[in-house]
């Protein structure tokens, strides 16, 4: 009996407390893996920034849609020159600042003049060094004169690191982001959380949600936790897939599985003995088994892939069978090689834990063809010490998260050090290439030429795993770039 | 006892010098540029190398060194590389999380480990005596981290009584605060509450045996008086000892329980800042806490002195 008014007692105080939470169905709550080191999305390259500001409160001259296709942002059309070197933006007029003043030609010029300026500190430079000049027509018009055709450079400006800045906001930005976006920068309690609040002058469609925060959890049991609880509404990139089914089973809640843009690769150093035998490194692909890998390390979330190259994008070759797993033809290239009895090498694997986990799988394999690897867990600093900037490594597994990079590729001091004329020529091709079908023609030559080559093992295609409570709708699936764009999101009462 | 506390203060100031030598050497040596950390791997080297201007990496790290130590006087800790905010302002943010959970931790094991500790020494053998040893043997042996997922599976995800973790700021009320710090404060105190009461019922226990308190109960007192009046001043030596490295350890050591909870505390600064090689911020935090330990230690010394008027003597 007492049982009974106890429990009826905490049904009711539940009840009370549920209520509460629905009356306030405006307001979310994101839980994100890392803290963005500071808000100014064009002066780092963490991610966590643009998973904070990407389109809720920066905004460029286009935009990744949620299908990962490019949208007309702050340019409302644009015009493109015969010879492709030309682009003459209209932008959209009265559109503001979250300080109150206007956002016009002058601050696109700004915006790209210094993110390719000498002194400039944009971790994605490149994407601008095209750029010849740029003028400011009008007040609502941009000519960018570019130096070479480049087939990509709208898909380029959708970038979070091309967002437009003001002059007179952008010293600031750091701590107090000002950006064109639906939401404004309220709060920020370091190590704790960020509040961005609807942005109510804002030029486009309004935000349907009134406030979001952002808290930072980085322990994957704390966050299963928070979820749990319900103290965050949201958790893109989930850490823990081994509890998805959990939350999959769970009424309260719904699972978005997608795919984002990064290819996780078992990068090999092109450069090193014996890897600069294709031979060996065709040995390589044979004698890794990547759905192993996939279920192992990421609890089966993922797909795989044959190539540099993201599934979900319609240019996408499937060429996974070129290196299926047969540890027996990968034992006998090996002799073939000139390494019947196989080799020692090293495996530096940087923190996440596609890379721990997928590594100790990886030797385990390479160990069944004779391959014997020395693995060493290294922070990501280290990691860019020694191996991205050091080339001190033979193998080493990492996701290149960045969109459409297959151009790393072209540059041989970049460091799996792959350096092949072929390839080079391939990608000026397809930079002064500006038709769709040319362009498709030479990615997909592109893609195969790298797998021919066996650059490195291609593993699988990093899957996007959102948690989010089931009455929440607007969320992306997919992660065509690093971002949570909460411009469509609402709550379903 | 003048004398006493300038020696003391003289070894402080040398430790303190001391640890900051090292402390700036051994973070130094670490690999691992701040700069290319921020950039990513899609950085230009002529973008890596103007951030590195922007920062001020490319002095001699002597003048660095020098920069930190005479800034850090004058209560300047420099920058952080990564946030570019002032070093001492985040400092500030992540110790009005990290001292009031050391405090309230450290207030919850004494409530817990005293009466323990005293009702298992005066009644040594008895049931009581059996159970604290047992329950605090547990108490010991389960690590905290463990514990705390035990909390918040209870309290947070079954019950709701207390959110899962995270911190909304002192603004917020000093209730809510405290609420939110109570499941990680309970979670730092039992290992330590189950030390203290070790430590606190063994000490009395031997106190209790020698000559004075024998003197004192010839003299008539009961052996309930000469514990309060006498046994359990002499007692306490060894359990400031311990209160103390308590203190210190809950300062700088709840960074696990602080990732379980996602407080935005010291601990967590510091794990943090080690993978971004933001060093400044490491180096100026990892000397905070030797300065705490340090002072903890320097006041644990006073009150030896306090409690026990040979150590004054003796100097």
């Amino acid at each position: 009996m007492k049982h009974t008014t106890m429990k009826l007692a905490l049904t009711s105080a539940l009840a009370i407390t549920a209520g509460m939470a629905y009356a306030e169905t405006t307001d979310i709550t994101i839980g994100i893996q890392l803290e963005p080191p500071h808000l100014d999305p064009t002066g780092a390259a963490a991610g966590a920034i643009d998973s904070v500001v990407y389109a809720n409160i920066f905004e460029g001259l286009t935009r990744f849609a949620a299908d990962g296709s490019i949208m007309p942002a702050l340019a409302e059309s644009w015009m493109i020159s015969e010879d492709g070197l030309t682009y003459t933006f209209s932008l959209h007029s009265g559109v503001k600042f979250h300080d109150g003043t206007s956002m016009d030609s002058e601050d696109v010029k700004f915006s790209l003049d210094r993110a390719r300026a000498e002194e400039s500190t944009n971790a994605q430079k490149a994407l601008f060094a095209g750029i010849d000049s740029v003028e400011a027509l009008d007040a609502t018009t941009v000519r960018v004169n570019l130096s070479a055709p480049n087939g990509a450079f709208l898909f380029n400006l959708a970038w979070g690191d091309a967002v437009i800045v003001a002059p007179e906001s952008i010293d600031d930005a750091k701590t107090h982001p000002v950006g064109t976006g639906p939401f404004v920068f309220t709060n920020w309690v370091q190590g704790d959380q960020i509040t961005i609040s609807k942005n109510a002058d804002y030029w486009g469609t309004p935000a349907k949600l009134n406030n979001a925060t952002f808290k930072f959890i980085s322990d994957p049991t704390a966050a299963f936790a928070a979820v749990m609880a319900e103290d965050v509404d949201v958790f893109p990139g989930f850490p823990a897939p081994e509890n998805l089914p959990q939350f999959e089973a769970d009424p309260r809640f719904q699972v978005l599985v997608g795919s984002t843009e990064g290819e996780t690769i078992l990068s090999t150093n092109n450069k090193m003995p014996p890897f600069d035998n294709v031979k060996v490194r065709e040995a390589l692909a044979h004698a890794i088994d990547r759905q192993a890998i996939i279920d192992g390390a990421m609890f089966g979330y993922g797909t795989p892939i044959g190539t540099h190259f993201a599934p979900h994008n319609p240019d996408y070759v499937d060429l996974t069978a070129q290196s299926n797993y047969d540890p027996e033809l990968a034992k006998s290239m090996l002799a073939e090689a000139g390494f019947p009895d196989g080799f020692e090498t090293t495996l530096k694997l940087p923190p996440p834990s596609y890379a721990r986990r997928g590594g100790e799988i990886i030797a385990a394999q390479l160990r069944e063809v004779g391959i014997n690897v020395e693995i060493s867990n290294l922070e990501w600093a280290q990691w860019l010490e020694q191996v991205f900037r050091g080339y001190d490594f033979g193998l080493t597994i990492v996701s290149h998260t960045e969109p459409m990079d297959i151009g790393i590729y072209a540059r041989p001091e970049y460091y799996f050090q792959y350096d092949s004329t072929a390839f080079q020529e391939l990608m000026e091709d397809l930079n002064a290439a500006t038709e769709p079908d040319d362009r498709s023609f030479i990615l997909k030559a592109a893609q195969r030429m790298i797998a021919d080559d066996y650059v490195n093992g291609y593993l699988f295609q990093l899957a996007s795993t959102t948690v989010a409570n089931a009455n929440i709708v607007g969320l992306w699936q997919n992660a065509p770039t690093q971002a949570t764009d909460l411009t469509a999101v609402y709550w379903n009462d | 006892m003048l004398r006493y506390t300038l020696k003391r203060m003289l070894s402080l100031g040398l430790s303190l010098l001391a640890a900051s030598v090292v402390i700036f050497v051994a973070i130094e040596v670490v690999p691992g540029d701040p700069a290319s950390y921020m950039l990513g791997i899609n950085a230009q080297p002529d973008t890596i190398a103007a951030l590195r201007e922007e920062l001020g990496l490319n002095v001699s790290a002597m003048t660095r060194y020098i920069t930190w130590i005479t800034g850090m006087m004058t209560g300047d800790f420099g920058t952080s590389y990564t946030y570019r905010t002032p070093v001492v302002d985040m400092i500030g943010d992540r110790i009005m999380i990290s001292l009031p959970l050391a405090i309230y931790a450290l207030t919850l094991s004494t409530l817990i480990a005293f009466p323990a500790g005293i009702l298992a020494a005066s009644r040594r053998g008895s049931v009581a005596d059996v159970s604290v040893m047992g329950v605090t043997q547990l108490g010991v042996a389960v690590p905290n981290f463990w514990f705390a997922m035990l909390l918040v599976l209870v309290f947070s995800i079954n019950l709701r009584w207390f959110s899962a973790g995270g911190f909304p700021g002192w603004d917020k009320g000093l209730f809510v605060g405290l609420k939110a710090l109570t499941l990680p404060a309970i979670a730092l105190a039992l290992p330590q509450a189950s030390i203290l009461a070790r430590v606190m019922r063994s000490s009395l226990i031997d106190t209790m045996s020698e000559d004075f308190i024998r003197t004192a109960r010839a003299k008539g007192l009961s052996k309930r008086q000469a514990l309060w009046r006498h046994a359990l001043r002499n007692a306490m030596i060894p359990v400031l000892t311990i209160i103390g490295l308590q203190f210190s350890f809950l300062m700088a050591g709840a960074i696990i329980i602080e990732n379980v909870f996602f407080l935005p505390g010291l601990g967590r600064l510091v794990f943090q800042s080690i993978s971004q090689r933001d060093l400044i911020v490491v180096e100026s935090v990892v000397m905070l806490l030797v300065f705490a330990v340090v002072l903890v230690t320097f006041i644990v010394d006073i009150a030896y002195a306090a409690v026990d008027p040979r150590l004054r003597r003796r100097s």
